[in-house]
């Protein structure tokens, strides 16, 4: 994250920098460093309609956009994928707008935007993921009333979170929340980590990169600043729990990371894959192949394992 | 039980605008004791007990409530964290409308386990057993744990109400016409239940009723409210009885005997 001057030529004529004025920035920046401040707190901040719908991301396109540049590496991801279309169109905006270099690598990007998840590759000091967050109120769905959620915050009332994790065990026998996972962040704050599934939960607790959250419709940014106490929510007879798949990722073999369910035909056939795009091309780069990984001439020979 | 009163209220008066809620209302309740605030409609009944569990501030007066650990604390200097705390620990509110106490959407086993776990239990096994007894107590069979209120009659409700509040042993009360929307064979069940758990508990009640009969059957002391002013004050069974007051004199009068 280096400062950029506001004189800086941007690649399409007729924009400033990575799109928004320079003042929308100071004021997302002050949002930002407010929200550093005091870890887990929602700050709220003036949120601009962007070139994309709500719901899109608009809430990590306006942080990215204020802490972006010239120098930056970005990389864009949706569901742990580099080349799906949200992911695409957003780094596609960033490199027209601003004219920063992007990529697909983890270990390259000094700023990271996703939606869903967080890499497989541990993130190191001076990277800065941002998130894309639908409903930042992880107290909404219990307490409609935003004067009230506010007051529970500041009071620390959080018995109703707990209630929420009741009614789970309750109905289903266990903690069924599987995304959305709420975190107390540094002993304060409970806190939504946004649509990511509770398996990245533990990738946050004193990560080493700061983590930005950007929440565009509802207009609140928040933070966890480097090395922060994220705990997940849990309780004593019932433990937090990630995710625990039965199978390694079908290409890359890879064990203790995030699958995803790929359907392939409809007679039940199906394959387990990396989430992580990136991290599953870069593992399969160093040799390691999984079940259902083809090459070219074991494919026409006919001898995969699939289809 | 300790001889200083667990709840002090001097002078207690609130306006709206020009219009008076209730004006200079002083009274003691000690521990154990139930007490009954009768009335017409608009009397002033509700405003004084929403002042009475600090929702509403007071134009002029003070209460002051004895705390756990023996010392008298004025309610009105505390901080809202405070007056929070011991709205979900020390204290209850039985309301009319059952919605507006019970979270709809929620389990009855999670409506009773909320204040467990908002004042820190987090021991799932343990907070439902606590639930199951608490439903057993109010006479709700305890295989409706998972429902939600939403499935409930009025009185079955009204009872879930009584236990979620109960559940953290509160020795303060506040029951706002807990009885009224029920029909008389299930008023008299609920009626039956308090009386129980307040003999049981050594609760202190303060219960606003418009209804006679209620305050008979659960009450030691009544106080009758007219024009946001208390007007008689007694033991029920000297009041309801003997009435000093014209006024109270009419509304025994008015009640229906069959």
């Amino acid at each position: 994250m280096t400062a950029q001057s506001a004189t800086h030529t941007a690649p399409e004529t007729g924009y400033n920098f990575a799109y928004l004025d320079e003042q929308t920035k100071r004021m997302i920046r002050r949002a930002i460093l407010k929200a550093i401040a005091v870890p887990g707190y929602q700050v709220p901040f003036a949120s601009r309609e962007m070139p994309m719908p709500y719901g899109w991301g608009t809430g990590g396109v306006q942080v990215t956009a204020s802490i972006l540049g010239p120098d930056d590496v970005l990389k864009v991801i949706d569901q742990g994928s580099d080349d799906t279309t949200n992911a695409v169109s957003i780094r596609k905006f960033f490199k027209r707008t601003a004219g920063v270099r992007t990529t697909t690598r983890t270990g390259e990007a000094t700023v990271i935007q996703t939606r869903h998840r967080i890499p497989e590759q541990p993130l190191g000091e001076g990277q800065v993921i941002v998130y894309q967050v639908p409903i930042p109120e992880p107290l909404r769905f219990l307490e409609p009333r935003e004067t009230e959620t506010r007051k529970l915050h500041a009071l620390a009332e959080y018995g109703l979170m707990h209630v929420k994790l009741y009614e789970d065990i309750a109905r289903h026998g266990h903690i069924a929340t599987t995304y959305a996972y709420p975190v107390e962040v540094a002993g304060r704050y409970i806190m939504d980590p946004s649509p990511t599934p509770k398996f990245d939960n533990p990738k946050m607790h004193m990560m080493a990169g700061l983590q930005l959250f950007g929440a565009g419709r509802e207009k609140r940014i928040y933070a966890i600043p480097p090395y922060t106490q994220v705990r997940s929510l849990d309780f004593e007879d019932h433990p937090f729990r990630i995710q625990t798949f039965s199978h390694p990722c079908a290409l890359c073999a890879a064990e203790g990371v995030y699958l995803d369910e790929v359907v392939m035909d409809d007679r039940g056939g199906r394959m387990f894959v990396c989430s992580d795009t990136d991290s599953c091309e870069e593992r399969r780069e160093q040799g390691h192949r999984g079940a259902m990984l083809a090459d070219t001439p074991a494919a026409l020979k006919g001898e995969s394992s699939h289809v | 039980m300790s001889d200083t009163p667990l709840l002090s209220v001097s002078g207690l008066t609130k306006h709206f605008g020009h219009r008076i809620g209730c004006a200079d209302v002083s009274f003691d309740l000690y521990e154990g004791e139930v007490l009954a605030i009768v009335g017409e409609s608009g009397s002033g009944k509700s405003t004084l007990l929403n002042l009475l569990a600090t929702e509403l501030s007071p134009t002029r007066g003070g209460i002051r409530y004895r705390m756990r650990d023996g010392a008298m604390r004025d309610l009105l200097a505390m901080s809202e964290a405070e007056r929070r705390f011991l709205l979900r620990t020390d204290w209850g509110f039985v309301r009319q409308d059952a919605t507006h106490g019970l979270r709809m959407n929620v389990s009855a086993g999670g409506n009773v386990g909320e204040r467990l776990m908002a004042v820190g239990q987090r021991h799932y096994g343990r907070i439902r057993g606590t639930a199951f007894d608490w439903l057993e107590r109010v006479e709700i069979e305890t295989d409706r744990i998972d429902d939600t209120p939403k499935a409930f009659s009025g009185g079955m409700r009204q009872r879930l109400q009584i236990a979620r509040n109960l559940v953290t042993h509160p020795r303060l009360v506040f029951m706002d016409e807990p009885t009224s929307g029920l029909d008389a064979s299930v008023q008299a069940r609920l009626l039956d239940l308090i009386r129980n758990l307040v003999s049981e508990l050594g609760l202190a009640v303060i219960i606003v009723t418009h209804d006679l009969a209620v305050a008979r059957l659960l009450s030691h002391r009544v106080m009758v409210m007219k024009s946001g002013r208390v007007i008689e004050t007694g033991l029920t069974d000297q009041v309801l009885d003997d009435p000093r007051e014209l006024y109270t004199q009419l509304l025994v009068s008015s009640v229906l005997v069959v």
